[in-house]
């Protein structure tokens, strides 16, 4: 225990400190590890590498941009001891609306016949807009209602698909313009993913809005008695969520070159076990975007190994949901370790 | 001193009920119980008493044995026991009504006073007829007039802790623990409670009473046990001791662990409070905090200390009154407003309302400044920021490794030097400090005291809560007493004394 240890003043000691393991190299070590079993079960099954392959790579990462994206909201979310289960809903609703003012000019058929072929940034800004109001309503209920973030967002998650469904009546939008399409094709969706986990590495860590979230994760009492107003932050916190939910709605539906009513489904849950693979405790107060990206390439390696070793897309999804179980019991168990020091 | 009062009282089968020989219980860093005896009666009514902090509590959870004792013995009945749980105790007849309620709001009365206990139906589903019928039995021999099938959450106060004492003499205990029970009735609520302790009482029961209010004290006690610092300082028939005596042997201690406070300029008015209230809580609380003054807050738990502290700082806003800083009439109504007009409030739970314990000292010393200072754009100047945290942690003597050590990690002293340290960042005017030196150790007490006295000498002006009896007559340069959110008294430093205090908080 410290208490007992002599006086070591602060700053000049730091060579004599345990240095504690950063929590990127312990989930790269998974990362590594569940490749390297690939890597093995590739040469004795087929005789062939499963990581020499530099298109399967570009594939694994391109497959995660969209849950990524969402996984950097949902991650913040989460560090500041919420929950947000509407992503998933909002990317269908987003890709609708986005999609209906990105169609190609003069096609009969349009949703709004006198709205096609407008320049992209329309679609776009409408797209990033019904995001931020999904996101704004999550906040607005959670923090001046007192209902719990589960029960909000759920409420979100349903609502946002009946909205995509409503808004088409359950029609695809499909003939979208080409530089629209662009938005999701190629690398694009890796560029826009890890710029936005770039972002809010830095803003998790380096601005006043990071050290509030982690603060109100970590103790939302406390947090308040330091004159942070929690309320307004936390709608701050959701409206990011769920901006960050839209822009991978415009992605998908850029990518996919339609807007349907059903895109999405279960990206919320992804994105959820990726930030907890990384690490991040649902308990608040904890966690990195670094880990998060790293908790959705591994999500990536896993759907992309089983498909390699032509495993059954059943299987995937137990084993899946087996990885997220594990993630947790492990977070868990460190808490109590925490918790008893 | 066990004494004469203990001699054989002929006629009784067993002349103990419970026999508690010294008993020793310490806490890292704090010795709570130190040779305490306690010996009960069968047909009594047992008081005990003594300031907060004296180790009432800590004797009956060993009673109760929700804590193993490190020395000492437990005789039931004149046999020696050793027992693991509160289960266990409960199993052989002790029971324990705590200061907190344990019922379950959504359950009926008779649910909660059966649970685990149910009367079962042929078919393994719970009879609620008999259920019924022996709560109405229980309350029948109690004279508890209550309705066994109406829900919890519709009882007041009052008939909840009816409730709590019915469900302990529902387990046949013939020592029940009470724990300041009637901190929170009212005349005649507690009139119907010494009724039923009386009914008890004729049953053979033993009953342990935990008490503050002297005047309760002689009309329900037979005997009373006095404890302070952790110490047993003796049992007195009650019918031998006047008020003024256990006033005295609760407070008569030598005054030495304290660090006396520096002499300060007192400056202006910088804190004028007029009729502050909030209803049910505390009323009319009016005075005025000037520069270089600490200002004690002395009284009983729950007499509403707390209270006026998160009132002052906008965390639970009053409803009357105003306030007024350095003349000016403020409205505050948050806590961030609160930090605007100076002010900085160190709670009194540390952990649940002032550490982040799974982050670090750094984010932990930083945190209340950053609201509006060292932040250009959004961006937190870090390194001025972290130079600054390190320096104010260095004049404080905080011990840890690093800036990045874990809160958690620090002993309960040195967390409280980083929450002194989080708000001096702030450059406040005026502290407020609840209770600025609970639970931890001498030597990081007396490092705080100095410090507070220093701040003071340069102007601060502190409001300072504590239960510590030589805290608040060693640092404060007066003291205001509350009792049950009224203000009793105040009391410059030259003129306060422990006895006084007593009298003014206990009424």
């Amino acid at each position: 225990m410290l208490n007992e240890q002599p006086v070591i003043s602060i700053g000049s000691a730091s060579k004599n400190s345990r240095r504690k393991l950063p929590p990127e190299i312990s989930i790269l070590g998974v990362l590594i590890g569940i490749s390297l079993i690939f890597e093995v079960l590739g040469w004795i099954v087929f005789r062939q590498s499963f990581l020499a392959n530099q298109q399967r790579l570009t594939i694994i990462i391109l497959q995660v941009s969209i849950i990524g994206i969402i996984a950097v909201g949902v991650t913040q979310v989460i560090i500041a001891g919420g929950i947000d289960l509407s992503s998933g809903s909002i990317v269908g609703f987003t890709a609708m609306v986005s999609a209906s003012l990105a169609q190609n000019l003069d096609y009969p058929k349009a949703i709004y016949p006198t709205l096609t072929g407008l320049p992209i940034i329309y679609p776009v800004l409408a797209g990033l807009l019904v995001g931020l109001v999904a996101g704004l309503t999550n906040g607005c209920l959670i923090a001046y209602t007192g209902i719990p973030p589960f029960i909000a967002t759920l409420g979100m998650m349903v609502t946002a698909r009946g909205f995509a469904k409503w808004y088409t009546r359950g029609e695809p939008v499909s003939l979208l313009q080409e530089n629209y399409a662009v938005i999701g094709s190629g690398i694009w969706p890796v560029v826009i993913f890890l710029t936005v986990a770039a972002i809010f590495y830095i803003v998790l860590r380096y601005t006043r809005y990071g050290k509030f979230t982690y603060a109100i994760g970590a103790n939302v009492q406390a947090a308040r008695v330091s004159g942070i107003n929690i309320g307004q932050h936390l709608v701050k916190v959701y409206m990011i969520a769920g901006l960050l939910a839209g822009l991978a709605g415009v992605v998908t539906s850029a990518r996919v070159i339609s807007g349907q009513p059903g895109m999405g489904v279960s990206y919320e849950l992804d994105a959820i076990a990726a930030t907890v693979i990384g690490g991040t405790s649902l308990a608040g107060g904890v966690g990195r975007i670094t880990t998060t990206v790293i908790g959705v390439i591994i999500l990536g390696v896993v759907t992309s190994g089983f498909t390699f070793l032509r495993i059954d897309a059943y299987y995937q999804e137990i084993v899946k949901g087996g990885i997220i179980v594990a993630a947790v019991i492990i977070d868990q168990y460190r808490q109590r370790k925490r918790r008893k020091i | 001193m066990p004494n004469s009062l203990f001699e054989n009282t002929p006629n009784q089968k067993i002349k103990y009920l419970l026999e508690v020989e010294h008993v020793r219980k310490e806490f890292p860093g704090v010795l709570a119980l130190d040779d305490a005896s306690l010996r009960l009666k069968p047909s009594s009514v047992h008081a005990v008493v003594g300031e907060n902090g004296a180790g009432k509590s800590t004797l009956m959870n060993i009673i109760s044995c929700i804590y193993q004792p490190d020395q000492g013995v437990l005789r039931l009945r004149g046999e020696e026991i050793h027992l693991n749980s509160p289960l266990d105790a409960l199993k052989n007849g002790i029971a324990m009504i705590h200061q907190e309620l344990n019922l379950m709001p959504s359950m009926t009365v008779a649910e909660n006073i059966w649970i685990g206990r149910e009367p079962m139906t042929r078919f393994r589903f719970i009879d609620h007829r008999k259920l019924h019928s022996r709560t109405s039995d229980l309350f029948h021999r109690l004279n508890i007039d209550l309705d066994p099938e109406i829900e919890v959450k519709a009882l007041t106060v009052a008939n909840r802790q009816l409730v709590e004492i019915a469900k302990a003499v529902s387990y046949n205990s013939d020592i029940l623990i009470m724990d300041e029970p009637t901190s929170a009735l009212t005349e005649r609520d507690a009139e119907r409670l010494f009724r039923i302790i009386r009914t008890l009482k004729a049953e053979g029961k033993g009953i342990i009473y935990i008490t503050h209010k002297m005047g309760e004290l002689f009309e329900i006690a037979d005997e009373v046990s006095v404890f302070r610092d952790g110490r047993y300082l003796g049992t007195h028939d009650t019918k031998d001791v006047t008020r003024d005596d256990i006033f005295r042997m609760m407070v008569g201690r030598e005054i030495t662990q304290m660090f006396p406070k520096q002499s300060a300029a007192i400056g202006d008015v910088v804190l004028a409070v007029k009729d502050l209230g909030l209803h049910g809580i505390f009323t009319d609380i009016s005075f005025e905090l000037r520069a270089g003054e600490i200002l004690g807050f002395a009284g009983l738990v729950g007499s509403g200390r707390s209270n006026i502290a998160e009132a002052l700082f906008g965390i639970t806003p009053a409803s009357s009154g105003s306030i007024s800083i350095n003349g000016k009439a403020v409205i505050v109504d948050t806590p961030a407003k609160a930090m605007a007009n100076g002010m900085a409030f160190l709670t009194e739970d540390r952990k649940e309302t002032g550490c982040f314990l799974i982050l670090d000292v750094l984010e932990n010393t930083q945190i209340a400044v950053l609201n509006n200072n060292y932040v250009t754009n959004g961006f937190v100047a870090q390194s001025a920021l972290t130079n600054n945290c390190e320096k104010i942690s260095q004049a404080l003597r905080v011990k840890t490794p690093t800036m990045q050590e874990t809160m958690l990690n620090l002993s309960g002293g040195n967390q409280q030097k980083v929450l002194i340290a989080r708000w001096l960042l702030t450059k406040p005017k005026i502290l407020i400090l609840d209770e600025p030196t609970r639970g931890i150790d001498v030597g990081a007490k007396a490092e705080i005291h100095r410090l507070i006295s220093n701040l003071v000498a340069e102007g601060m002006a502190v409001i300072m809560i504590s239960s510590e009896m030589p805290e608040i007559l060693g640092m404060s340069d007066r003291i205001i007493v509350l009792h049950e959110g009224r203000i009793t008294g105040f009391l410059n430093r030259d003129e306060a004394d422990q006895v006084k205090i007593m009298e003014l908080a206990s009424q």
